[in-house]
């Protein structure tokens, strides 16, 4: 394993100063804990939460920022964070306004986050909570019940976090969470797997010219593997099992993001925004926005994810309005 | 569980801490000698770091007891139970760490530890696990192995056995479980599509519940 760490089991918390060091005018790190907080004192509006097990970057602490989140937690590599250090975080972003817990379905993510719910309600604090299961790949998962969530949860960042910018209150942050979390399908794929430190050897191995379809962000198992295609030949592939599932007509508007696990060339990715933007286009739908880069990775996983997310006039000005943040800057 | 105060008729109150403390060590031992093949288990068809997590999880627990200033079993169960629940993580973290804080709700003023007692603990642990695991739904962990554990032991309580007795019969209806585990494909909450991967692989949860009850039993055998 060649990893650029010092001891594994220090990662995250060197991760985590680091980012805190790098982006002084967005973070800061709550002192003791694995949180990354906006600098700043919190701002009175609806807060936004977010987190899950580390490994994921820039998700979520990179996202942490104007017309974004105001609160990340990291677990351990690909561990769900635990209650005290979610409820922590409610804590810090507090704005008097509520905190929206935006959770990712993994049933670690959804019962340590939903403990730290009960803790901060018999604090009497306002918290109420958005799960995001955008993957349309597998049914039920290695330990997740219904539908994963991956890459879409940034599209439901950048839009609950414009409503909260602008002023919405928790019930309205919370519909516009929903209603993203409605209206988003993503999929993905990998080439090799990935290495969580502490393991030091990865969890699986794909032959040669293998690729797995639709793995999941930890490298859970996805539908089936097969010898590599083209790019082409791949976005069609998961395309296809995208918009079977949303239902797309010409006329209709959509925001695109083409995700890269951690180890594609970004050369690769706009290899594949091609053929995904002239699918679209073939299908006479408006691509509005996309976004081609690494969001939600999976270590050095190489593989990539799509995701599509059909707007609305609503959605639509919320995609578009400014976000500042270590991971994505929109002017 | 023989403790002292059992046989010292003047003593009404027990002070449960030194041999709380020893079997707490006596459950980080068997988890810290199992630790690579809980992870390895986990790898097959979970997240891989279910050994490494517990381990961390019962080391904490340990060097809380440790310095510990409570000394009744309610609040060292519940002490147990808040500290898994901050350090193991993952889905373990929330259902170990529910199953002894509601152990330790069960034990509130119980005058000490008999046989009824620890069954009632038991039921409590279990019962806190399903709530607490209703977003898991269905999906399989520790309590292929707790169930029938309880069952077995709520039957040995009745025959009238020794609480050693009642905790081996628990310990072998969880290595049943954990064996049955084996022999089913993962259903609900479990990926259908991974059949032929899953199959013939334990439960690393229902594993390590049966290994915490080996644990407490060979305990239990060593200071009665």
């Amino acid at each position: 394993m060649k990893k650029l760490i010092n001891k594994p089991e220090n990662v995250v918390e060197e991760m985590l100063l680091g980012m805190a060091a790098a982006h002084p005018q967005y973070l800061r790190r709550i002192e003791g804990f694995s949180i990354l907080a906006r600098a700043g004192d919190p701002v009175k509006k609806v807060a936004l939460v977010s987190g899950g097990g580390s490994g994921h970057e820039p998700a979520h602490g990179g996202f942490v920022g104007k017309g974004m989140l105001d609160g990340a937690v990291a677990g351990a590599v690909f561990t769900s964070p635990t209650p005290d250090q979610v409820y922590e975080a409610i804590k810090a972003v507090d704005g008097g306004e509520g905190v929206l817990l935006i959770i990712k379905n993994y049933t670690g993510d959804v019962l340590n986050f939903e403990m730290a719910i009960e803790m901060a309600q018999e604090e009497g604090l306002l918290v109420d909570k958005v799960v995001i299961d955008d993957d349309v790949a597998v049914e039920n998962s290695t330990w997740t019940v219904g539908r994963r969530g991956i890459a879409g949860t940034v599209f439901v960042h950048k839009l609950a976090g414009a409503k909260a910018e602008a002023g919405g209150d928790l019930a309205e942050v919370k519909r516009i969470a929903e209603k993203v979390v409605a209206n988003v399908r993503s999929m993905g794929m990998a080439l090799s797997p990935c290495i969580v430190p502490a393991a030091g050897k990865p969890s699986f191995t794909l032959a040669e010219s293998e690729v797995e379809i639709g793995m999941g962000i930890h490298g859970e198992p996805g539908t089936h593997r097969e010898k590599l295609r083209t790019a082409d030949e791949t976005a069609d592939h998961l395309m296809g099992k995208i918009l079977s599932d949303l239902a797309l007509s010409a006329g209709d508007e959509v925001a695109v993001m083409v995700n890269g696990l951690g180890g594609t060339p970004i050369m690769e990715l706009y290899v594949i925004s091609n053929r995904v933007l002239h699918i679209l286009a073939a299908a006479g739908v408006k691509t509005i926005k996309t976004y081609v880069g690494n969001y939600m990775t999976s270590l050095e996983m190489a593989g990539f994810s799509l995701t599509v997310l059909k707007l609305d006039d609503e959605l639509q000005s919320l995609l578009l309005a400014p976000a500042d943040t270590p991971g994505l800057v929109q002017i | 569980m023989m403790l002292p105060f059992r046989q010292a008729t003047h003593i009404v109150h027990c002070t449960m801490d030194k041999p709380f403390l020893l079997c707490m060590e006596a459950i980080l031992r068997t988890i810290d000698e199992h630790k690579e093949w809980l992870t390895e288990l986990d790898g097959a068809i979970g997240d891989a770091d279910h050994g490494i997590n517990m381990a961390r999880g019962f080391a904490a627990v340990v060097a809380k007891i440790a310095v510990a200033t409570e000394d009744d079993l309610a609040s060292l169960l519940k002490k147990v139970g808040m500290t898994l629940l901050s350090t193991v993580g993952g889905v373990s973290g929330p259902l170990y760490g529910t199953a002894f804080l509601r152990a330790g709700t069960a034990a509130q003023g119980k005058p000490g530890l008999t046989k009824e007692v620890a069954g009632e603990m038991l039921v409590a642990a279990i019962t806190g696990i399903m709530e607490r695991g209703k977003a898991a739904r269905g999906e399989k962990t520790m309590l292929d192995a707790l169930l029938p554990a309880q069952l077995a032991f709520a039957s040995a309580v009745e025959e009238g056995k020794s609480l050693l007795e009642c905790l081996e019969a628990a310990s072998v209806a969880a290595h049943a479980g954990v064996e049955y585990t084996k022999t089913i494909i993962a259903t609900k909450g479990r990926a259908s599509y991974l059949g032929a991967r899953s199959l013939g692989h334990q439960d690393p949860g229902a594993t390590s519940a049966h290994l915490i009850l080996k644990a407490l039993t060979e305990f239990c055998r060593a200071h009665s």
